[in-house]
């Protein structure tokens, strides 16, 4: 890198994958691999998410990924979904089959998986 | 940590040391190489023997003395091999306090192998760990890598019935 | 509309999060997600914008303090180590070898935001005239240290470490060196021993590291979570970061919060707030309706916090004046089913394994203040035992080479101080109020509930269950008594009973 403007520019490119702009239609799937995520299991969630969103053909407007710890340890795995102009929605305890739930529901339908939130599982 | 010799049978193959004597030529003449060339030497063999160590003393030219001082001093250095079934429990705090040592005296109780050795038929080695770092879970074990939390006493019969 | 987010619950509504802000929102393995959020920014900045002097001064303006325990001013530090820039080879440490049983904090932000410490590494070397450092990070961490090599990479092929960063002729270098192991290799000067390739015994100070470091030269060191404040210092300014908490302890802190809590895990708080808004109100207190007993703090350095210092401000300073410390950030809340000199043991036990021998107080000190708390615990201490255990522990305390020595009585003293009424118990009475203890407690058969199935006997691995010629109306069979002198109290009885006639006392 020799300039500052390099630096700019990567920063630009990429600035709205992971902060998405007002109006877009994209999704942003974050999943919590750190040690506590993958100990608790959180491998096969991501897999299973990164697949599907293949599968279903929504990968163009749908990025997984994985991330670090966001501090919640009871409640791994964690999985975050990001959505211009909404709140984000947090769910926890997440296996591989709750995964492909939140992927038909949620990703492809458009309508949050209640059961899964993080709220719904504090209430309880 | 008050380390053991081991009393297993050492056997290295041709392989494991010309792989060896490959780290230790890529460490030749670098600041401080002796830990990484050590760490090496152990994902070779698995663990540090005397004739592997005396190996990188020849190398190195650094005394056997000086080798068995760090090989000794570190807990991450095993002198011993791990079983076919290597155990470790956490005995960090958080896991301490949610009774992991009730856990551990369970486990060597069951598996008759008392903490920080290896059974003698090499099946066995139980562990007690510093922190793995996933508290959540407290408390925690590994067998192998794999890992189970939020153990009670109860669940170790089940738990050493899978590695038979 | 439904609350949907992590952010609308108790636990997160009331944290700060600096040093872990990228945590949990990047892909810590891609370095444009980083640059995304403004990272390398502050080097850029630093590097086309800033005199090294200003660097520093910043920092100092800034009142960071080292987050890895002892909270020395970090400013002060790398002014120590600036001296003649250019001249004379200097190096940038991290200490990334977080060994305080319990504490997860370093190791986090090394899995999710590994970018911000190696920039912050890049802007510490530019500041003191260092290009070349090394991140001393647990062997036991394996996706830490996979995280920092990938993030190492990516930043040596984007030019931002490596020779002439940004065109300004500045030159710097990151390598990892593992630990295998030792807590003494926190302490710095073991850690530089360590990474030199010998036994990490740590050497009298002075001089000190900023004179005489690794390899002889030079060396400033930090901690994880230190270095992960310094970019947002640097593209927000001092006045900003120096607004945030107490007078003498600025910024944030990062706690790991577990034991006996119902949320378990990372919490980061302006300095200043309260254990009891962090274990109450963050950490939804203490589960299965148990009562609080205590908070520790600063792990094996530091000393058990009882309820009547809940709404102490926590600083630097407030956690000493109460016995404690800030220590890396671990905080272990205890409750009524802990046994605190069971605990102290369990830190004493720790520091006697790791004391690494070089200086005799902590070598035989430690050791011998374990025997005597093991005397208290198997019921055989006498009173005068608890003015050796003080007298031994001040020894030690102002006698030992390092500050781990310096530092392991604490977990005995405030103990001492604060639970002393169960040391009374455990000497005086020969019981252990918690039951923890072994040797002070007994299994009893209530002969009432008993219905003489034998379960428990069977169980017994002492057979030292009986029959007794008992049988209480309403059973078939007489009730089980157990043989005191030979139970081993190993409990499989009371687990076994289906009909909660065997007690704990």
């Amino acid at each position: 890198m020799k300039s500052l403007a390099e630096l700019a520019e990567i920063r630009e490119k990429n600035r709205s994958k992971v902060i998405l702009p007002d109006g877009s239609k994209n999704l942003r799937v974050v999943v919590g691999m750190a040690t506590c995520g993958i100990a608790a299991g959180a491998t096969p969630v991501l897999n299973t998410l990164v697949e599907g969103v293949k599968a279903e053909g929504i990968a163009d407007k749908v990025a997984v990924l994985q991330t670090g710890c966001v501090g919640v340890c009871q409640y791994e795995p964690v999985v975050e979904v990001y959505e211009a102009g909404k709140d984000r929605v947090t769910y926890v305890r997440m296996t591989a089959e709750k995964a492909e739930r939140v992927l038909k529901e949620h990703l492809v339908g458009g309508k949050v998986v209640e059961e899964y939130l993080i709220t719904t599982a504090q209430k309880a | 940590m008050k380390k053991k010799l081991t009393t297993v049978e050492f056997h290295g193959t041709p392989e494991q040391e010309a792989a060896l004597r490959a780290v230790i030529k890529k460490h030749a003449g670098e600041k401080g190489a002796m830990m990484p060339i050590l760490q090496e030497a152990q994902g070779i063999y698995g663990y540090l023997p005397i004739e592997v160590q005396r190996i990188i003393s020849l190398e190195t030219g650094v005394s056997m003395e000086e080798i068995f001082g760090i090989a000794s001093f570190y807990s991450q250095f095993k002198l011993n091999p791990d079983g076919k079934y290597a155990i470790a429990v956490c005995l960090g705090t958080a896991c301490y306090v949610k009774g992991s040592g009730e856990v551990i005296e369970e486990i060597s109780k069951q598996l008759n192998v008392p903490v920080g050795s290896t059974s003698s038929d090499g099946k066995y080695s139980v562990e007690a760990t510093r922190c793995l770092g996933a508290c959540g879970l407290a408390p925690v074990m590994t067998v192998n890598g794999e890992v189970y939390g939020s153990l009670k006493k109860s669940d170790v019969a089940t738990i050493l019935a899978k590695y038979v | 509309m439904a609350k949907t987010s992590l952010y609308d619950t108790t636990f997160c509504k009331t944290q700060q999060r600096l040093a872990l802000r990228n945590c949990g929102v990047i892909d810590p393995e891609n370095i444009d997600e980083y640059i995304a959020m403004d990272g390398y920014r502050a080097l850029g900045k630093v590097l086309t914008e800033m005199t090294p002097d200003q660097v520093i001064d910043t920092i100092l303006a800034s009142g960071l303090r080292g987050r890895g325990g002892a909270g020395f001013p970090t400013g002060m530090k790398w002014k120590f180590a600036s001296g003649n820039r250019g001249n004379v080879q200097k190096y940038v440490c991290c200490n990334a070898d977080e060994g305080d049983p319990g504490a997860f904090m370093d190791r986090s932000v090394l899995e999710g935001d590994p970018h911000a410490v190696v920039e912050a590494m890049a802007i510490a070397g530019y500041a003191i005239g260092a290009d070349q450092g090394y991140i001393y990070v647990r062997a036991e961490y394996p996706i830490a240290v996979k995280r920092l090599e990938i993030a190492i990479d990516q930043a040596k092929k984007y030019g931002l470490l490596g020779k002439d960063i940004f065109g300004t002729g500045f030159n710097f270098d990151l390598s990892i060196r593992l630990g295998a192991g030792a807590f003494v290799c926190g302490e710095e000067t073991a850690l530089m021993t360590s990474i030199e390739g010998k036994r990490g015994e740590p050497r009298p100070r002075p001089p000190f590291p900023a004179v005489k470091g690794l390899f002889e030269k030079p060396t400033i060191l930090n901690n994880v979570e230190t270095y992960a404040n310094i970019p947002q210092i640097i593209l927000n300014g001092a006045e900003w970061f120096s607004s945030i908490g107490t007078e003498k302890s600025k910024g944030t802190k990062v706690f790991a919060l577990g034991g006996k809590i119902t949320n378990t895990g990372l919490v980061e708080v302006p300095m200043g707030t309260s254990l009891r808004h962090i274990i109450e109100d963050i950490g939804g207190g203490i589960p299965n309706g148990k009562k609080f007993k205590a908070a520790q703090t600063g792990g094996p350095s530091g000393g058990c916090i009882p309820a009547e210092h809940l709404d102490t401000p926590i600083d630097y300073d407030n956690l000493l004046a109460i016995g404690s410390m800030m220590g890396s950030g671990g905080l272990i809340v205890m409750d009524e089913d802990n046994c605190m000199v069971d605990i102290a043991r369990f830190f004493l036990d720790f520091t006697v394994d790791e004391s690494c021998g070089k200086c005799t107080p902590c070598r035989v000190g430690t050791k011998r203040l374990l025997e005597i708390l093991d005397k208290i615990i198997s019921g055989n201490g006498e009173m005068e035992d608890l003015d050796k255990l003080e007298e031994l522990a001040n020894y030690i305390k102002s006698a030992s080479l390092c500050g781990l020595g310096q530092t392991a009585p604490n977990p005995v003293l405030s103990t001492l101080r604060y639970f002393r009424d169960e040391y009374i118990a455990h000497i005086v009475d020969k019981k252990c109020p918690a039951g923890v203890c072994k040797k002070l407690i007994r299994y009893e058969i209530d002969p009432e509930k008993c219905i003489g199935c034998g379960m428990c006997a069977k169980k017994c691995p002492a057979s030292t269950i009986q029959k007794t010629d008992y049988t209480a109306p309403g059973h078939k069979l007489p009730s089980m008594k157990i043989e005191q002198a030979n139970c081993v109290k190993c409990g499989a009885c009371m687990d076994t009973c289906k009909f909660g006639a065997i007690s704990k006392h």
